[in-house]
């Protein structure tokens, strides 16, 4: 790991004067699990590491109905999983951050830095750039791709977001507060995610000296939700499928149905043909195939992954049916 | 590796061999429990620290430790190399494997992607502690009776994530065991032994707990 | 009455031997004490780190290390291989440093400066078609008339292909060692080597070669704990000869130079890939006729290796096979625990499986059947395995024809396979210390590997002096110690127990001879039973231990114990059956172990338990590479992309499944063989015996492993059940 000079605020304000406003020189440094491996790969090498965990406002989690649920950027996934109104209200996040399936992980881990954690392509934490490159050419295509996108993957972009909450955050209609130098903005979670078309653009609609400070989820009393997600492992891994699902069920029908894929795309994956075939019908079995389908027919796969279209479709096919079969 | 990059400041490095010599300063616990803001932080509400040797505060097993280290300094390589606190490995280095589990204020975390100077103000519990009497923990006993070791290395890092564990869930299910621990890795195959041994030792706290 | 004055006690007199004993140092490994080598900090210690070549095969151009030699707390700087030099692949040592500390030392490699010439390379073997003149011819072997018997009109002919990736060892301690000069002309090494004694005469000569001159009797090697081996830690490597010439330049300084997770994963072992063609011949009733495979496989630069097909079946009448070794330039391939035998095993039995398929037969019932053309020494004992698996697994209740009819994407399945190993104990000693106090010491030049041969020592010995284990002080991992070989090839214990039994009968009898005038009787009227010797028969007449010693006055004994000696203490080849219970999930390719059951024959076993370990070891490594490692390469950057431990995948605990029974073969017919190493033997089966129970799941083969979800869909997508 290179050396690099150290801060940690105590205010909000003081951590945004300490970022540039290019990406490189500095970085903010949350739960560290991603960044610091990073910077030991040399994939990262800041010259300034802020430390935000010490900035109080950064680490509050709020529930009321009216307000919902309001996620400092800094609770650890353990914190969220052990606080009472999410377990109540939110089976959703609960089940996706259990994904980690690591006590070390959730209690290093913050919610904002899950959120904005690189991807894992084996190319990017090898040296070769987001976009995996080598004299100018990709290397997934006819690479080692069978960990990559099978959605979004016209190029030059083929990783895909790591994200666990992502997906279940976008089907719950979250969104995440910014703030830079210029004060405050909002954006829905979905819009967090950009697909980089050229080198040295980033995943995240994110400037440099911006920092992710809260995650705000809306409360839908009535809404279901389940996470479910496919990988080799039951330890510690990266899931090859994610299917997020939310939805409500009125006489006996779907209502607001929506469907978020993860780790098939460079950005979480929200399937309008998936919500689409579920909106006003009555649940089934076959019903949630049909939506599994549907969430892939556009599905691209490269020379090694065309077996995750299978599992991103059984994925979103169980969500649903999870999401179904629970009571509320 | 082919980045290269000049260091700001060298000046004030605190080697391994100044270490070695005497320099890492160690003083009981009760002297500095409550300093309040530690060296770091105070440096750090001005400004920027580092990138050369920063004073560093850490408070190990209820004993404060003073060191001199540059902020890139993970707290597993501070109490490895600076402090000889070995008993927490160095395995993966990249927060996947467990061997370098530590307690951070009683909860379990990868030291190799902790930075020393984050650590302050924390309370940091090592393996070591879990024997300052010369007695095994029950969490221990239970891994020497069960043999839930085989070359041993992996051990101290179960050991500690099993001990957090069991504290948060004293009466585990195997599949409670099996998520609880699924952030642990070990080589030799002792899988067998430790999903035992975690319910022995719960039984055994369970039953120190009621006896007093 | 033993016939051998060293014979092993008759089956009632052996105390301990045989018995659970916990660990000796399990204290030690538990409570985080146990100093590994990557623990020891010696005073004035320097850090030592590498520079390697990020190219797969290139030669060098120029190289310049002054930079490095130059940056402030670096104290020794050296060229591992000089301009001209072809590197063979990616990882390899170009150039080290050592300096007052890690990070420093990370910085001065930094400014090392290599260039290169790049080559064109090979990384990636797996389609022979495409391996060109790297593809070498490795072997060629013809028995009976293979021809004649596949083009037998009667004959029922199953053909396949199978394979099994590369993977490496990832020993969770990464290789090293700790290398310091003990003025001009003396080395101490910790070292994290399966090879203790065999460590100063490898340094010793790799420096002599370089013109420092040391005598190998003037290196002191020690390896009190070692994180993992698996065979891929008997030579002192180049990083250890690196380090002791970084620290001569340093002025003889400690230098600390352990590998980096990313550098062991790359370079510090791969086990050899094999691929294959194969195709089986039997009559319609089940008897196997012939055998013809034509495997290739890379073991790196060197060759492959070459795998033992037919595994097991060895006498099938006629043969035919051919072997290819592709050089590629991946790490170099290491002994990886039963070297070749898993490879010949997944090859064989699950060729076997599917021929046992095409006839319709029970599996179990088909290896019975064909059992008579194993070694004859092995028949009866995989005869009784067979049976005794089929037993424990429940086989007649859950195997069933290929592919489970059960409606659902839930299927279940039965597999099972056999293996054998040697494991005869290697050439070593030991030194048995009694003392006037009663204290007794046992030194050796070996190893434990965290196989348990501390333990193992201190059993035999407290069984012969009739003394409760924890009476015996064991002192291993000190190249000081008499002469031990390495430990690989399930050697140690077969060894370690021999040579302790010789030294401590012969300590014993001395200690007889020394008492039996205050008993008033001759030496050879004495044994030595529950911390007393006493007069055979008469325990009336006895002293306690600690007095019988006190009769030697002034003198201690000190008798050598070794191996081979004289009486049968020990023996060779095992046999083992195991079967995998799956279930898979025809919807995600997710293949889930019910169970597994591992029945295995060791001979005489010292320690129940560290054995009952060894054996759950293996089958959970045996999962390991069924379901998720493989060394991935890229062929086009030539490097591994998953050199780390998050794509490099180990099984956690919830990755094993449900149950694991083991049960030892024990008691007569098998302890009169004597000891026999175990440390192989569990770890070859696991492979065939999963892809086999997935192949009974879902009725079609996984052609390779490990069996992820992406190769089990992709069979799935080409036929069986679902």
């Amino acid at each position: 790991m290179q050396a690099f000079e150290y801060a940690s605020p105590r205010s909000l304000q003081e951590a945004i004067r300490l970022l540039p406003a290019q990406w490189g020189p500095t970085d903010v440094l949350a739960g560290g699990t991603d960044l610091v491996s990073a910077m030991k790969d040399g994939i990262s090498t800041p010259q300034r590491l802020v430390n935000i965990k010490q900035i109080a406002e950064l680490h509050r989690m709020t529930f009321s109905p009216r307000a919902g649920l309001h996620i400092g950027a800094t609770v650890t996934l353990r914190e969220l999983l052990d606080d009472g109104a999410v377990q109540q209200h939110y089976p959703g996040l609960i089940q996706a951050a259990e994904a980690a399936r690591s006590e070390q992980l959730l209690n290093m881990g913050t919610v904002g830095g899950e959120l904005l954690q690189r991807p894992r392509c084996w190319y990017y934490r090898n040296g070769y750039g987001l976009l995996a490159l080598r004299d100018g050419k990709s290397l997934v295509p006819e690479g080692e791709n069978q960990y990559h996108a099978i959605l979004g993957n016209a190029g030059p972009a083929y990783f895909v977001s790591p994200s666990f909450l992502a997906p279940i955050l976008i089907a719950l209609g979250a969104t995440v507060q910014l703030h830079g130098p210029r004060g405050a903005r909002s954006l829905p979670v979905q819009k967090l995610f950009v697909t980089p078309t050229r080198v040295g653009q980033r995943e995240h609609d994110l400037a440099p000296n911006e920092i992710l400070t809260e995650i705000r989820v809306p409360y839908r009393p009535g809404v279901r939700t389940a996470v479910y997600e496919i990988r080799e492992k039951e330890a510690l891994d990266w899931p090859l499928a994610m299917a997020a699902v939310a939805l409500r069920q009125e006489g006996g029908v779907l209502r607001d149905p929506r469907v978020v894929l993860g780790q098939v795309a460079p950005v979480p994956w929200p399937s309008p043909e998936a919500e689409r075939t579920l909106t006003g019908k009555k649940p089934s079995e076959d019903l949630a195939d049909a939506a599994g389908r549907a969430a892939v027919a556009q599905a691209t796969p490269l020379s090694k992954n065309g077996y995750k279209v299978q599992l991103a479709r059984i994925a979103v096919k169980r969500a649903i049916l999870s999401a179904v079969q629970q009571g509320g | 590796m082919r980045k290269k990059r000049k260091l700001k400041s060298e000046a004030g490095a605190l080697t391994r061999r100044d270490f070695l010599k005497g320099a890492g300063v160690t003083v009981s616990g009760g002297l500095l429990a409550t300093g309040a803001v530690t060296t770091a932080q105070a440096a750090a509400q001005e400004g920027v620290v580092g990138p050369g040797p920063v004073p560093i505060t850490l408070r190990i097993n209820g004993r404060v430790h003073r060191l001199s280290l540059e902020p890139r300094i993970t707290l597993l390589d501070a109490l490895r190399d600076h402090l000889n606190i070995t008993g927490s490995k160095k395995v993966c280095d990249r927060a996947t494997c467990g061997a370098c589990t530590m307690l951070m204020d009683k909860k379990p975390v990868y030291a190799c992607t902790v930075l020393a100077i984050e650590a302050e103000g924390h309370d940091i519990t090592t393996i070591e502690s879990l024997t300052e009497n010369g007695r095994l923990s029950p969490v221990m006993e239970a891994f020497w009776k069960n043999d839930a070791q085989q070359c041993g290395f992996c051990t101290p890092g179960f050991v500690m994530a099993c001990t957090a564990f069991l504290e948060k869930n004293p009466n585990p299910t195997l599949e409670q065991i099996e998520k609880g621990l699924g952030g642990n890795l070990c080589r030799c195959g002792t899988y067998a032994g430790i999903r035992r041994a975690v319910l022995e030792a719960a039984k055994a706290m369970k039953g120190g707990q009621a006896n007093g | 009455m033993a016939s051998c004055k060293y014979d092993w006690p008759a089956a009632g007199q052996r105390d301990a031997i045989g018995k659970s004993t916990d660990r000796i140092d399990g204290p030690a490994k538990v409570s985080g004490r146990a100093k590994y080598t990557y623990d020891i900090n010696r005073p004035g210690m320097l850090f030592g780190k590498m520079l390697t070549c990020p190219h797969a095969h290139a030669k060098i151009k120029s190289i310049d290390v002054s930079p490095a030699l130059k940056h402030p707390g670096v104290k020794a700087a050296l060229v591992i291989q000089d301009v001209g030099s072809e590197i063979q692949w990616a990882g390899d040592e170009i150039a080290a440093v050592a300096a007052v500390d890690e990070a420093t030392a990370e910085d001065a490699v930094r400014l090392i400066r290599v260039e290169y010439d790049v080559l064109p390379h090979l990384v990636r073997e797996e389609n022979l078609s495409k391996d060109g003149d790297r593809a070498k011819p490795a072997g060629e072997q013809k028995v009976g008339d293979p021809d004649k018997a596949f083009a037998d009109p009667e004959a029922v002919i199953s053909e396949g292909f199978y394979g099994i990736p590369v993977i490496t060892h990832c020993c969770l301690e990464t290789h090293g060692n700790v290398v310091e000069w003990r003025g001009a002309d003396s080395i101490l090494t910790h070292s994290s080597t399966q090879n203790v004694s065999g460590i100063p005469s490898q340094l010793g000569a790799a420096l002599r070669a370089k013109k420092i001159n040391v005598q190998d009797s003037n290196i002191e090697t020690i390896c009190q704990y070692i994180g993992g081996g698996f065979g891929s830690k008997f030579s002192i490597d180049r990083w250890g000869v690196v380090a002791a010439e970084l620290s001569k330049q340093a002025g003889g300084k400690p230098v600390k130079l352990m590998l980096d997770r990313d550098e062991d994963l790359e370079v510090a072992g791969a086990r050899p890939s094999y691929f294959g063609h194969v195709k089986v011949a039997a009559s319609k009733d089940g008897t196997l006729t012939a055998w013809s495979s034509e495997t290739w496989g890379t073991g790196g630069p060197g060759p492959s290796g070459v795998p033992p097909v037919p595994y097991i079946l060895t006498n099938i009448p006629n043969i035919y096979k051919k072997h290819t070794s592709v050089s590629t330039n991946i790490g170099p391939a290491r002994a990886w625990r039963a070297p070749n035998h898993p490879q010949a095993c997944l090859m064989t039995l699950a060729a076997l499986d599917d021929l046992a398929a095409k006839l319709a037969m029970d599996a179990m019932e088909f290896l019975q059947k064909n059992i008579h053309l194993a070694p004859s020494y092995l028949v009866n004992t995989y005869q009784q395995e067979l049976s005794k698996a089929a037993e424990l697994s429940e086989w007649s209740k859950y195997w069933h024809p290929r592919g489970d009819k059960t409606p659902g994407h839930l299927k279940r399945g039965l597999g099972v396979s056999l293996h054998t190993w040697g494991g005869r104990g290697h050439a070593g000693s030991c030194n048995v210390i009694v003392r006037p106090d009663g204290s007794v010491t046992v030194q050796s030049g070996t190893q434990d590997l965290g196989t348990g041969t501390r333990t193992v020592i201190a059993v035999v010995a407290a069984s012969t002096f009739g003394l409760p284990v924890d009476a015996i002080q064991v002192e291993i991992g000190d190249s000081r110690y008499p002469f031990d070989g390495a430990s690989g090839g399930s050697t140690t214990v077969g060894a370690a127990s021999a040579w302790t039994r010789r030294g401590s009968v012969d300590a014993l009898n001395e200690l007889f001879a020394a008492v039996a005038p205050s008993l008033g009787v001759q030496a050879n009227q004495l044994e030595a039973r529950d911390g007393r010797i006493q007069v055979q028969g008469n325990p009336s007449k006895s002293l306690s231990w600690k007095d019988a010693c006190a009769k030697l006055g002034a003198k201690t004994i000190h008798t050598v114990g070794k191996n081979p000696g004289p009486c049968n203490l020990g023996s060779v080849g095992v046999g083992g059956v195991q079967v995998a219970d799956v279930t898979v999930d025809t919807e995600t390719g997710k293949v889930k172990i019910n169970r597994l059951v591992a029945v295995q024959d060791c001979g005489l076993i010292i320690d129940k338990l560290t054995a009952e370990s060894q054996v759950y070891g293996g089958l959970i490594m045996g999962v390991c590479y069924s379901l998720f490692e493989e060394k991935v390469m890229d062929q086009t950057i030539g490097r591994m992309l998953n050199a780390n431990m998050e794509f490099y995948k180990l099984a956690g605990i919830g990755d094993i499944g449900g149950e694991l029974i083991v049960h030892m073969m024990t008691g007569p017919g098998y302890d009169e063989r004597g000891v026999i190493g175990l440390g192989e033997p569990p770890v070859i089966s696991p492979g065939a015996a999963i892809s086999n129970a997935v192949a009974n799941a879902i009725g079609v083969r996984v052609s390779q492993l490990p069996l992820t979800p992406r190769r089990v869909l992709a069979a799935l997508a080409k036929g069986g059940i679902a």
